[in-house]
């Protein structure tokens, strides 16, 4: 009889060692004589047990893990491919773990169920049948689907899909173009490169029905050289499509035409932003471009487009298939549907958590987070990338909701949360925000490309001890001249964590400065 | 000198490859990674036939190239190792591994070491946040990267560098 395992995937869990582990059962199981068949179907992302080991039974999956390569001979010696057994590394039904079955996957449903790159294996999960449902839709009906979803957009501005699509879909033009936004640069982030390597399937059906609901023929997916699993897992998806008269024209029979094409970035967070990617995708410096016109006017090539993050896009043929009203009946106020948060940076048990909106970042810091990975009392939590706010204790209990963040002055962004223990510098971290900004500003506005050299320049001398009250002030200046004064978000919002950071954690900066003794003792 | 994966400046390869992609849509990102893909760099000689093939200037070229961190234009070393800078693996130490790093190669970021097997570059996120401090070799990325780890894989690098020749 043949026993079938599952080892994980993607780039986290072959960073921890499953290509290596996948190798060695394998010869281990043909040393032993167990008919073993090994499938390696992406990951959940419950990292703090990767490499996750999977075996099918008719109860469904037992879970084994975090699996080392020096386990592999006590889990044989269990007969562990059985999966009810009893090892120290037994986590009962994959399906009960709490911090899997407390999620509403909503997008990452299928992540680690199905062969990534099975196209058959998508379709026999209700992959499919949002396009399906599409082709017999208009262009109109499908903009006001996705507006009754209450969907808006997930890479971290949060403007709604649907009223965007409405403006491409409004604006005449021979060719339109969609772009997917797959730049996820950010910190703590990786749900766009869990989308890509463990469900490709579903970002090219929402590009596609995307194409319809706007009239464009054209897709590309602009994603990050950081990627490259992703690049490689996307371009086999689109070859499969393609030769499954998924992608291209006549697709599944109707006259509709979409083709797609993935474009490598190349090593420049500001390309995340969305006119500094068209620029990139013409084949130009990422320079940011002044709106209007809006992408959506005057987008691509000079063309309406319509500029989706994956997650934006990925939400699409659950939408379609299931219904706007489905969507929208998860979150709360104006967020609606769900959220995959990233937990990151010291966190004991780090890893995907797909909410819908409405949980407070305590919750989900500490009930699914279990706290720091140290052990070390949590000092600070940056949400929503490099240019999210640093947030206080006396923050944790915000809910996590667009609108509620935005009251606390931060941001929920692209829903990474990244933790720090107490012994991080505060004022080190506001120092690398400059830091990050010198290095990535495209350096069109002015504020932008000084601001963030003098902007680390005055925190060095406050760190120093010179001037400290003085240097805060213009510190707090030069923030607010970013803010207002710059093109783009990434002048506009890096000095979010540094104000955060000069507001809650204000020790940090003035401690230094006491004594050298007195820092040498921190 | 070349490795396995990379082949030595010839014009003809790389006019080759300005043919199969020139006449794309916003063909100057593709292209240049497919030059870098092949040649492990942009040579200075591929910047004349790109800027000829696509009707741009030299200094155009050269300023699409230099505003990407990701496209060199020096030879770098036989392997290249980046070190995550960014917040996540910071929470987790990764100043430190940044620090060692430096030391035990004994150059700063976009050096090479003396011997030439180690090209020093840092990297803003890797998307292995939960897992950090993070690395990427090549197209590998390694997890969980204290200095024990770090030595592991970098010393893996010189056995596989005696394993070629």
């Amino acid at each position: 009889m043949t026993f079938c395992i599952h080892v994980p995937s993607d780039t986290t869990a072959k960073a921890l060692g499953a290509d290596r582990l996948a190798k060695l059962m394998a010869v281990t199981a043909s040393e032993r004589k167990v008919d073993l068949e090994i499938k390696r179907n992406g990951t959940r992302a419950l990292y703090w047990i990767e490499p996750l080991v999977e075996v099918e039974t008719a109860q469904g999956r037992y879970g084994f893990g975090p699996v080392k390569e020096a386990d592999v001979d006590s889990l044989f010696d269990a007969e562990f491919w059985r999966g009810d057994v009893v090892h120290p590394l037994a986590l009962g039904l994959v399906e009960e773990i709490p911090y899997l079955k407390q999620q509403q996957r909503l997008t990452f449903a299928r992540a680690r169920v199905i062969d990534p790159l099975s196209v058959e294996d998508y379709q026999a999960n209700e992959g499919y049948r949002g396009l399906k449902k599409a082709l017999g839709m208009t262009s109109q009906a499908l903009v006001d689907e996705i507006k009754e979803s209450g969907l808006r957009g997930r890479g971290g501005a949060a403007f709604p899909t649907g009223i965007k699509w409405q403006t491409v879909l409004n604006a005449p033009a021979e060719q339109k173009y969609i772009v997917c936004n797959a730049d996820e640069g950010d910190s703590g982030t990786f749900a766009d490169r869990l989308v890509m390597e463990c469900d490709p399937f579903m970002l090219i059906e929402g590009m596609t029905i995307a194409g319809l609901a706007v009239g464009a023929t054209q897709g590309y997916i602009y994603l990050r050289s950081e990627y490259p699993l992703a690049f490689k897992t996307l371009n086999d998806a689109i070859a499969t499509a393609y030769e499954n008269n998924l992608l291209g024209s006549g697709i599944l029979g109707s006259d509709k035409h979409f083709d797609l094409e993935v474009r490598l970035g190349a090593g420049a967070y500001i390309c995340g932003e969305e006119t500094s990617l068209l620029e990139s995708l013409e084949g130009k410096r990422g320079l940011v471009r002044a709106k209007p016109p809006l992408p959506a006017i005057v987008g691509l090539f000079g063309q309406p487009t319509v500029v989706n993050n994956v997650l934006s896009l990925a939400a699409v043929p659950f939408i379609l298939d299931k219904g706007a009203k489905a969507y929208a009946d998860c979150g709360m106020g104006r967020s609606r549907g769900t959220l995959p948060f990233q937990l990151a940076g010291n966190v004991k048990q780090g890893g995907l958590v797909e909410l819908a909106f409405g949980p407070t970042l305590r919750e989900l810091m500490f009930d699914f987070g279990g706290g720091t990975r140290n052990g070390r009392p949590l000092k600070a939590v940056q949400v929503g990338g490099p240019l999210g706010a640093y947030l206080p204790e006396s923050q944790w209990d915000t809910q996590l909701d667009y609108e509620a963040f935005a009251k606390e002055g931060a941001v929920l962004g692209h829903g990474g949360v990244v933790m720090f223990d107490d012994t991080v510098d505060m004022s080190e971290q506001a120092r690398f925000s400059m830091e990050f900004c010198v290095a990535e500003s495209c350096g069109k506005c002015t504020p932008c490309r000084i601001g963030s050299t003098r902007g680390v320049e005055v925190i060095d001398r406050i760190r120093s001890g010179e001037n400290v009250d003085s240097n805060m002030t213009l510190l707090s200046d030069l923030c607010e001249t970013m803010v207002d004064g710059s093109l783009c978000a990434m002048g506009g919002m890096t000095p979010f964590p540094v104000q955060s950071a000069m507001k809650h954690f204000k020790d940090d900066f003035i401690k230094r400065t006491a004594s050298t003794t007195h820092t040498e003792e921190i | 000198m070349t490795t396995q994966r990379f082949v030595t400046w010839d014009p003809s390869i790389a006019q080759a490859i300005i043919e199969e992609y020139r006449s794309k849509p916003g063909a100057l990102l593709p292209l240049l990674h497919a030059i870098q893909e092949r040649f492990s760099y942009i040579p200075e000689e591929a910047v004349g036939l790109i800027a000829t093939a696509l009707k741009q200037t030299r200094a155009e070229i050269h300023g699409v190239i230099s505003f990407y961190h990701h496209f060199r234009t020096k030879q770098p070393g036989r392997h290249v190792v980046e070190v995550c800078r960014a917040e996540a693996c910071q929470a987790l130490g990764s100043r430190r591994l940044e620090a060692y790093a430096k030391s035990m190669l004994g150059v700063d970021y976009h050096q090479t070491t003396a011997d030439n097997n180690i090209t020093l570059e840092p990297v803003y996120c890797l998307g292995n946040c939960s897992c950090g401090p993070s690395i990427r070799v090549g197209d590998e990325i390694y997890a969980n990267v204290d200095t024990q780890r770090f030595d592991e894989v970098v010393d893996g690098l010189k056995t596989d560098r005696l394993e070629v020749q």
